[in-house]
C-alpha cells in the first residue's frame, strides 16, 4: 500500500491510483461510519439499508435463477429426464414465488429507492428510519421461511396458489410458503409507507412536487400500490391458511364457497403488483435516458403523470387474468377494455424517452445500453399483452408460453434489465469505484442477445399450442426448447459475471468523482461515496429537474462529459 | 425534541400523523379484502346468509357497538385534553377507553362461548357454517385489533401522556378499530 496523504485527490486515470485501498471520500463516507457487524445489522442509515437489501435481494435472484436453470435444462429434451412430475412442479413454483415476492417487488425500491429517495430529495434520511430497518428484518424472516419450505420439499401450486388446488388438493409446504409471502408483504407495506411520507414531508426547500426526479415519481406510485393491494393478498393468503387448517371453506365449493372468489382477490392484488415490479424500473429508465441524452425528459409532467395514471388504472385489470375462468362476458368486455387502456401511459413514456434521446449528446455507456434495451424489451412485452387483452386471441393462447414469453419479456426483459441498469449507473455513488465500461457495455449486449435468445421462441412455443407448466412435450417442439435454454446459459452467465466486475472494482476500480456521468440531480452533488448524513447542509433548490444546458459549446462538452 | 431526518417538529407532527393515516390505509384494504369474501358469499347464497345472520345474537352486538362508541368517545376527549395540556385527564380517559375495549373482549367472549353452546359456532357444513367461519374470522381479526388497540391506549396512558402526537395517532388508531367494528356489525349482524 502506498502512503497517501488524506487530502490528495485520487486522480482515476493515474495507474498508481489503482486498488487504492481507500480514498478520502470513501474514508468519510457512510460505508465507514462503523466498523462492526452491529453498526450494520443496527443502523438506521437508508444507505446502509439498502445495501443490506442489496445482497439479500440478489442472493434471492440467484436462487430464484438456480431453479429457473432447472427448468430450462430439464426443458432441453421432450421427455422429462432430469426431474419428476412432482419436481419440475416445484421447481417452477419456487421460482416463482422467489422471484416475484423476493426479488422482483423489493429489487428496485428497497435498494435503488432506498438509496436514492432521499438524496434525490435533499433530506437526510427516509421519513421513519428504524422502520425501514424493521423492513429489511421482515423481509430476511420471509426469506427464510421460504428458505425452509425450499429445504422441507417445496409447493407445487404454481406462484398464484390457485384454490381449489392449493387448499384441497396440493402436498408439500403451501402454509409455510404462504406464510413466507404473508411476512414480506408487511415488508412492502412498510416501505411503501415511509417512501410516501418521506415524499411528502421531507423534500429540502425549493424541491416543489413539479422538480422531483422521475424516479421519484415512479417510486411514489409504486408505494401507492404497495400500501394499498399487498393488505388483500395478506388477507387472502390467510385464507388460504386457514382453509387448509380449520378446515374452513370460503374457497370450497362443497361447503358452498367459491374458488373463483380467490382468483379475483388473488389478482386484485397480483396484477397491480405487476406494476409495483415494473414501474421502478420505468423510473430507473427515466433518469438512465436523459443522463445518457444529456437533456431535460421530454415531457416531464406527462411522464410523472403517467406512473400514476399506471396505478390507478391498474387496480381495474385484474379480471384479464380470467377470461377463460367463466366469468361474465360483460365482465370480460370491460377487463379486456381497461387492459388496453392501462397500454396508454406505458406507450406514453416510450414515446417521451424516444423523443428525450432525439437530437441528445447521447453517451452510449453501459447505463445508456440497459436503459436501450429495457425500451426495445419493454415494447415487445407491452405489444404482446395488447394481444393477450383481446378476449378471442386470449383464449387461444391462454396459459401457453406466449403467456410466460409475455411477462418475462417484461419482468425480466424489463425490470432485471433496469436493475442492472441501475446498479451500473449508481454503482459508483455508491461505493465511489468505477468498474470497466467495456464490460458493462459487452455485458449490456449479452443480456439483450441472451434474453431474446431465451424467450423469443416462447412465443412461437405459445402460438403453437405448447401449455406453461408442462414438462413433457411433443417432439417437434424440441428445436424451439433448445434454443431457448441455450439462450438462458448466456443468460446465466451475463447475469454473474457483472458482479465479478463490480465487486472487482470495490478494490481495484479507479476512484469515481463526484458525478461521473455529468448528470444533473442532487445525489451527483455529493461526494460518492455520500457521507453519512448525506448533505453537509441542506440544499436548496433553485432549478428545475434535469437541468442541462439546451446547447452545449464546445469546450463545455469537454468539461461537462465525463474526466 | 426533534428526531434525525426533521429539521422542524411541525414537520416531524406532520410526518407521523400522515404515517399513521396511510397505516390506516393499509388496515382498511386489510379487512376490505374480508369485505369482499362476505359480499361474494351473499351474492352466491343470499337467503341462506340472511337465514345464518338471524342466528346471531344482535343485542349482544349491538351493546357491544354501545361499548366501542362509547370508548371512542373518551379517546376523542383525550385528544382534546392533550391539545389542553391536560395531561392528567389524558390519562385518566385513555384508561377508561382501554377498560371499554376490555369489556368490549369480556362481552365477545361471553357471546362466542354462548354461540358454541348453542351449537351455533361450528355447525356442521353447508352455508351457515361458511357464514359462521367468517363470522368468527372477522370478527377475530377485529378483535385482535382491539387487543392490539387497547394495550396502545393503556400503554401511552401510563408513560407518555405529554407526548401529544403520540397521544393523537394512537387515538386515530382506536377510532379505526372502532368504526370497522361499526361496519362489520351490520355486514354480519344486520342481513335482512
Amino acid at each position: 500500500m502506498t502512503d497517501v496523504p488524506a487530502n490528495r485527490r485520487a486522480n482515476p486515470h493515474d495507474i498508481r491510483d489503482r486498488g487504492l485501498s481507500e480514498t478520502p471520500e470513501q474514508r468519510t463516507s457512510y460505508l465507514r461510519a462503523g466498523h462492526t457487524l452491529r453498526s450494520w445489522f443496527l443502523t438506521t442509515d437508508h444507505k446502509r439499508i439498502a445495501l443490506l437489501y442489496l445482497v439479500a435481494v440478489t442472493f434471492f435472484f440467484f436462487v430464484g435463477g438456480i431453479a429457473a436453470a432447472l427448468i430450462r435444462i430439464d426443458l432441453l429434451t421432450p421427455e422429462g429426464d432430469l426431474l419428476s412430475n412432482e419436481g419440475y412442479n416445484r421447481a417452477f413454483t419456487l421460482h416463482g414465488v422467489i422471484m416475484v415476492w423476493f426479488f422482483l417487488i423489493p429489487s428496485i425500491p428497497n435498494t435503488f429507492g432506498n438509496f436514492l429517495i432521499p438524496l434525490m430529495i435533499g433530506a437526510k434520511d427516509l421519513a421513519f428510519p428504524r422502520l425501514n430497518l424493521l423492513s429489511w428484518y421482515i423481509y430476511v424472516i420471509g426469506g427464510l421461511c421460504t428458505l425452509f419450505v425450499l429445504v422441507a420439499g417445496g409447493v407445487d401450486t404454481g406462484w398464484t396458489f390457485y384454490t381449489p388446488l392449493s387448499s384441497m388438493f396440493a402436498h408439500g409446504q403451501v402454509v409455510m410458503a404462504a406464510t413466507a409471502v404473508f411476512i414480506v408483504g408487511f415488508s412492502s407495506i412498510l416501505t411503501g409507507l415511509n417512501f410516501i411520507v418521506t415524499i411528502h414531508k421531507l423534500r429540502c426547500p425549493g424541491m416543489t412536487w413539479g422538480r422531483l426526479p422521475l424516479f421519484v415519481w415512479s417510486h411514489y406510485a409504486t408505494s401507492l400500490i404497495l400500501v394499498l393491494a399487498t393488505p388483500v393478498l395478506s388477507i387472502t393468503l390467510a385464507l388460504i391458511a386457514a382453509e387448509r387448517l380449520f378446515g374452513l371453506g370460503v374457497f370450497d365449493p362443497k361447503l358452498g364457497g367459491d374458488p373463483l372468489l380467490y382468483q379475483h382477490l388473488f389478482w386484485f392484488y397480483s396484477h397491480p403488483a405487476v406494476y409495483i415490479m415494473v414501474l421502478p424500473g420505468l423510473g430507473v429508465v427515466s433518469e438512465l435516458v436523459t443522463a445518457a441524452a444529456r437533456k431535460r425528459v421530454f415531457g416531464y409532467w406527462f411522464v410523472a403523470g403517467s406512473s400514476l395514471a399506471i396505478a390507478a388504472v391498474g387496480f381495474l385489470v385484474w379480471g384479464h387474468h380470467m377470461f377463460v375462468a367463466g366469468q361474465s362476458m360483460y365482465a370480460g368486455a370491460v377487463f379486456s377494455f381497461l387492459s388496453l387502456v392501462v397500454a396508454v401511459p406505458s406507450a406514453v413514456k416510450v414515446y417521451n424517452w424516444t423523443a428525450t434521446l432525439y437530437k441528445g449528446q447521447i453517451a452510449i455507456d453501459p447505463p445508456f445500453l440497459f436503459a436501450a434495451s429495457f425500451i426495445g424489451l419493454f415494447v415487445f412485452g407491452g405489444l404482446t399483452g395488447l394481444v393477450l387483452a383481446m378476449l378471442a386471441v386470449d383464449t387461444h393462447v391462454h396459459d401457453t408460453y406466449f403467456v410466460v414469453a409475455h411477462f418475462h419479456y417484461i419482468m425480466v426483459g424489463g425490470t432485471v434489465s433496469a436493475y442492472f441498469g441501475a446498479l451500473h449507473f449508481w454503482w459508483p455513488k455508491m461505493f465511489g469505484r468505477t468498474y470497466p465500461m467495456v464490460w458493462g457495455r459487452i455485458m449490456a449486449l449479452l443480456i439483450y442477445l441472451g434474453f431474446n435468445l431465451t424467450f423469443f421462441p416462447q412465443f412461437i412455443l405459445g402460438y403453437l399450442g405448447m401449455p406453461r407448466r408442462y414438462h413433457v412435450y411433443p417432439p417437434e417442439w424440441q428445436v424451439w426448447n433448445v434454443l431457448s435454454s441455450t439462450g438462458a446459459s448466456i443468460l446465466g452467465v451475463a447475469y454473474v459475471l457483472p458482479f465479478v466486475y463490480l465487486l472487482w472494482s470495490l478494490r481495484y476500480g479507479p476512484p469515481a468523482p463526484a458525478n461521473p456521468w455529468g448528470a444533473a440531480g442532487l445525489e451527483w452533488t455529493v461526494p460518492s461515496p455520500p457521507p453519512k448524513e448525506n448533505f453537509a447542509e441542506t440544499p436548496v433548490v433553485d432549478c428545475p429537474a434535469y437541468d442541462y444546458p439546451l446547447e452545449m459549446e464546445e469546450g463545455e462538452m469537454k468539461e461537462g462529459a465525463r474526466g | 425534541m426533534v428526531d434525525q431526518p426533521y429539521s422542524t417538529a411541525p414537520q416531524q407532527r406532520e410526518a407521523a400523523t400522515m404515517g399513521m393515516f396511510v397505516f390506516l390505509g393499509t388496515e382498511i384494504m386489510l379487512f376490505g379484502g374480508m369485505f369482499a369474501v362476505a359480499l361474494g358469499l351473499r351474492l352466491t347464497h343470499p337467503r341462506e346468509f340472511v337465514d345464518a345472520s338471524l342466528q346471531l345474537h344482535v343485542w349482544i352486538g349491538a351493546i357491544n357497538t354501545a361499548v366501542l362508541l362509547t370508548s371512542s368517545a373518551a379517546v376523542a376527549l383525550a385528544v382534546h385534553a392533550v391539545r389542553a395540556h391536560q395531561y392528567r385527564a389524558t390519562s385518566v380517559l385513555f384508561v377508561i377507553a382501554a377498560l371499554l375495549g376490555v369489556v368490549f373482549l369480556g362481552i365477545k367472549a361471553f357471546e362466542y362461548a354462548t354461540e358454541y353452546r348453542e351449537g351455533l359456532l361450528l355447525p356442521p357444513v353447508g352455508v351457515q357454517r361458511l357464514f359462521m367461519d367468517l363470522y368468527l374470522l372477522s370478527t377475530g381479526l377485529h378483535a385482535l385489533h382491539v387487543i392490539v388497540g387497547a394495550g396502545l391506549l393503556a400503554g401511552v396512558a401510563a408513560f407518555a401522556p405529554r407526548r401529544a402526537t403520540l397521544v393523537e395517532n394512537t387515538g386515530l388508531f382506536w377510532h379505526l378499530v372502532d368504526s370497522i367494528w361499526v361496519f362489520l356489525y351490520p355486514v354480519l349482524y344486520l342481513a335482512r
